[in-house]
């Protein structure tokens, strides 16, 4: 090709132009004092830093302009750490530039390749090496070896077996059952049908046995929601609607899609959003999915009241509530 | 002999009579390195690390990875008397009770975000120039290894204070991994020891987040470094520079100077960020408890890409045979994250598939050379950037007073019908720019300076380009399309059939170059304009 014939030729290196260090004493002079004034100020920042961590008592706090008010004892502390590192660092580099030799230097590739007479001395040796060990004849001890590394492999993924108990029903299972009380949380307070107002929120946990300690791994399978609404704005079929009891109804709080907590209930739509994915469920339809990538709506918990008027649960939850596992079954 | 040169002479000769290291260090000490901005991104990476062992040493002086419940009685106030897991309560004696505490917890974080970014910006740097082909294709297999790890190490990190945030993060990689098919509830029940969340977690994730991967990140880092040294580093082309040399500094003194330098300048920076930049502050959070959650929550921008992904994915779950699949968990969590980085592993394998170049490359591309190349590393770009947005959604709909289903909907569209059409500007813009160089190398750069020539024409005089500036605009190497025909001399089809076709599409398209000029086209010209 013609145009790879005339390509345009390579100058080479461009010829070297001197600094004013080079040729000017005074000016090289005066590098090296900024240099060294650099590496001063790096001590003097130590200084600082010393003196911070002493000196300035823990609770002063200063206002900054943009940042407010902030601790003082770690801002100088830290201010000091940072000045008497960057002042090296420039020092450093300023040395680098200015009175270091800056003439570049042209050093040699050699292709990354052995040479073929060394290839061919490796491959030999390989080949005399592996024979002297009858690893091409020796079929027996290359297949029982064989078996051997390859079982060895379980041992330590047997070791591991121990990491957690088997799942089991564990996914599927809540503390709420038929009878269970609504509690408040914080508080551990039953809840009257009265203490609700239309429009009201509330977080709720069941009522755990006398002597029975909360653990978080409860509160991550059994948090309820309960919002009350004036019972004609539900769109339910029957069971649904007889799940709740004058206007009140109660989902798991713990998302249908990762399970993070669906706290935010805005009351003018009656939507409630999962802050984790956005995930939003309306609560008019049984928190049916109207947006977001959770797939299935937030289990219903079906409540009523006891004869003191104090909220319960008519039955445990009739689906796993979180998010979804291969062994779920809808 | 100065008695200063006499010890370092004894102890020299010590050295040296037990380990020859002479003859290696007298070969190195003078090694050549290459000098560009760009080629310190992979040293921040570098010194970041550093950074993070030092101070997250700091930290587990007093840190204690326990869920074990205590009640909270350090100085600060709002928390007082609270039940809370003993990492979280350690978390805050850090932060208020030990001095520097809190300055080397936000330097740690600072230096996790920064360690990342430069990883992003060094991965960047090496693809646009095409600094992974041969023979480099393992070190670039070892940063796309570095780069999955970091997010794992800097996620299983900001886990362990167990505050409400990352807790709910926690949360979330409990939900990816239940929803794995067939295995996920026995590894989610292995992982935790029982059910969400269990004691045993943070314990755990301690230790591999200060031994299993530090010990890791120091061995591939290590093998990173030690094929930079013996391939020598790249270089940007340019007048005297070929393929067969390296133009640059010696390692001593200048490149140990800028090197050591821009270590403390680094370290330097991020304390200077730890100490006025307040970040992750976990008190504010309060302990985690799987009730409760505040609004935004977001994780680091390193993981907001997967977060967004998650958050525009279509609510889809197959039901059948009593088994549940949550694609809405798996695509966008394990499926495409997996897809993407493969991907990125194997690009260098199928780029040189592509092209059917073999050579050995130690000169950089000039991004604009390689349309195709860089067209997908950009549109690669869009795609993580829409699904970052969307990461943010929330934040972005409140400062933006937007909603978030106008965010949501945009992104998911977005993310199918974006990338393509960045790919064509992208395509169209290298190509311009190639345009734009051979015009100034024909015809020189404009000046503005216009001219009356005496019969009254006006002409705008044109600066020619020094020798040294044609070169570098002509030097790169004009690719070829693979002939791959598809049937031979006698008329039988090619057996490698649609494989082949596919190769000698994509081999064309990467051939779709504007001709550098060449230096007899210049003579051509050179009428009466200089």
């Amino acid at each position: 090709m013609s145009n790879e014939i005339s390509k345009f030729s390579d100058p080479g290196l461009p010829e070297h132009v001197h600094r004013k260090t080079d040729i000017d004493p005074k000016a090289e002079k005066r590098a090296e004092q900024q240099v060294a004034i650099l590496f001063v100020l790096s001590a003097l920042c130590t200084v600082l830093t010393i003196y911070s961590y002493l000196f300035i008592k823990t609770d002063t706090f200063v206002f900054l302009p943009i940042m407010g008010d902030t601790n003082a004892h770690q801002l100088f502390l830290g201010i000091g750490l940072a000045g008497s590192l960057l002042f090296i660092g420039f020092g450093a580099v300023h040395w680098a530039k200015q009175l270091m030799p800056d003439t570049e230097v042209v050093a040699l590739r050699h292709e990354m390749r052995s040479e073929d007479v060394d290839r061919e001395d490796f491959v030999q040796t390989v080949k005399e090496r592996a024979g002297t060990a009858g690893l091409g004849r020796r079929s027996l001890i290359k297949r029982s070896l064989g078996l051997a590394v390859g079982i060895i492999g379980l041992t330590p993924l047997l070791l591991l077996r121990d990491l957690g108990p088997l799942p089991r029903k564990q996914l599927n299972t809540t503390s709420w059952a038929k009878g269970t009380r609504l509690v408040t949380d914080p508080g551990n307070k039953p809840i009257h049908v009265n203490d609700l107002e239309v429009g009201a929120v509330a977080q709720v946990l069941p009522e755990l046995p006398a002597g029975t300690e909360r653990t978080l791994e409860n509160i991550g399978t059994d948090a309820v929601l309960l919002i009350r609404l004036r019972p004609e704005d539900f769109q339910l079929d029957s069971e649904r609607l007889s799940w709740t009891h004058e206007g009140i109804i109660a989902f798991s709080k713990i998302c249908s899609h990762m399970g993070c907590a669906v706290a935010l209930y805005e009351q003018q739509t009656k939507h409630l959003l999962c802050p984790c994915h956005q995930s939003t469920f309306d609560v008019t339809r049984a928190a049916k999915v109207i947006f977001g990538p959770a797939a299935r709506p937030l289990p219903q918990l079906a409540i009523t009241v006891d004869n003191k008027g104090y909220l319960v649960a008519q039955q445990g939850f009739t689906e796993p509530i979180g998010p979804s596992f291969w062994e779920r079954s809808s | 002999m100065k008695t200063s040169e006499k010890i370092a002479g004894t102890v020299a000769n010590y050295v040296d009579e037990r380990t020859g290291a002479a003859k290696w260090l007298k070969k190195n000490l003078t090694k050549v390195f290459p000098d560009h901005w760009s080629f310190m991104l992979g040293e921040i990476c570098l010194y970041s690390f550093i950074i993070l062992l030092l101070s997250g040493t700091f930290l587990t002086f007093w840190f204690d990875p326990s869920q074990r419940e205590v009640v909270y009685n350090g100085s600060y106030a709002p928390l007082s008397n609270l039940t809370m897991s003993a990492s979280y309560a350690s978390t805050l004696h850090i932060s208020f009770d030990v001095r520097g505490g809190l300055l080397m917890r936000q330097i740690h974080h600072w230096a996790a975000l920064i360690f990342m970014a430069g990883i992003i910006a060094h991965l960047l740097r090496v693809f646009f120039t095409g600094a992974f082909r041969k023979p480099r294709e393992f070190n670039w297999l070892i940063g796309v290894g570095l780069v999955t790890l970091g997010i794992v190490e800097g996620f299983l990190g900001y886990s362990l204070p167990d505050d409400l945030l990352s807790g709910t993060g926690i949360r979330i990689a409990e939900a990816i991994l239940q929803a794995i098919p067939v295995v996920g509830s026995y590894l989610a029940f292995f992982a935790f020891g029982g059910a969400f969340p269990g004691h045993v977690f943070i314990p755990r994730i301690y230790t591999v987040h200060v031994l299993l991967l530090p010990g890791i990140f120091l061995a591939l880092i290590t093998v990173h470094l030690m094929l930079v040294w013996y391939q020598k580093h790249t270089q940007y082309p340019g007048p005297g520079r070929t393929e067969k040399n390296v133009v640059g500094y010696p390692l001593m003194p200048v490149y140990m100077a800028k090197a050591g330098g821009f270590f403390f300048i680094v370290f330097g920076v991020t304390a200077f960020l730890g100490a006025v930049a307040s970040i992750n502050p976990i008190w504010l959070y309060g302990p985690y408890t799987p009730g409760q959650i505040s609004a935004g929550s977001q994780p680091d921008f390193y993981m907001g890409w997967l977060d967004g992904l998650v958050r525009m994915a279509p609510p889809i779950e197959t039901h059948a045979f009593g088994h549940t699949i949550s694609w809405n968990i798996l695509l966008p969590g394990l499926i495409i994250p997996g897809i993407l980085f493969t991907g990125m592993a194997l690009y260098p394998f199928i780029e040189s598939w592509i092209t059917g170049d073999k050579a050995e490359h130690h000169l950089l591309d000039r991004p604009r050379n390689v349309p195709n190349r860089t067209a997908l590393g950009a549109m690669s770009l869009a795609f993580m950037l829409i699904i970052l947005v969307n990461g943010g959604n929330d934040i972005i709909a409140t400062h933006f007073h937007l909603t978030i289903n106008q965010i949501m909907w945009f992104t998911r569209i977005g993310v199918i019908v974006i990338p393509p059409i960045v790919f064509v500007i992208t395509k169209r813009l290298c190509l311009s720019l190639q345009r734009a160089d051979r015009e100034i190398v024909l015809h020189g750069k404009e000046t503005g300076r216009l001219v009356m020539l005496p019969h009254g024409e006006f002409v705008e005089v044109h600066q020619e380009l020094t020798p040294a500036q044609k070169f570098v605009l002509t030097q790169h190497s004009q690719p070829e399309p693979l002939a791959i025909p598809d049937t031979d001399a006698g008329g039988v089809r090619n057996p490698t059939g649609i494989k082949g076709k596919i190769r000698s599409r994509l081999s064309r398209a990467n051939a779709e170059q504007v001709g550098a000029p060449s230096e007899s086209e210049v003579k051509a010209i050179d009428g009466g304009h200089h």
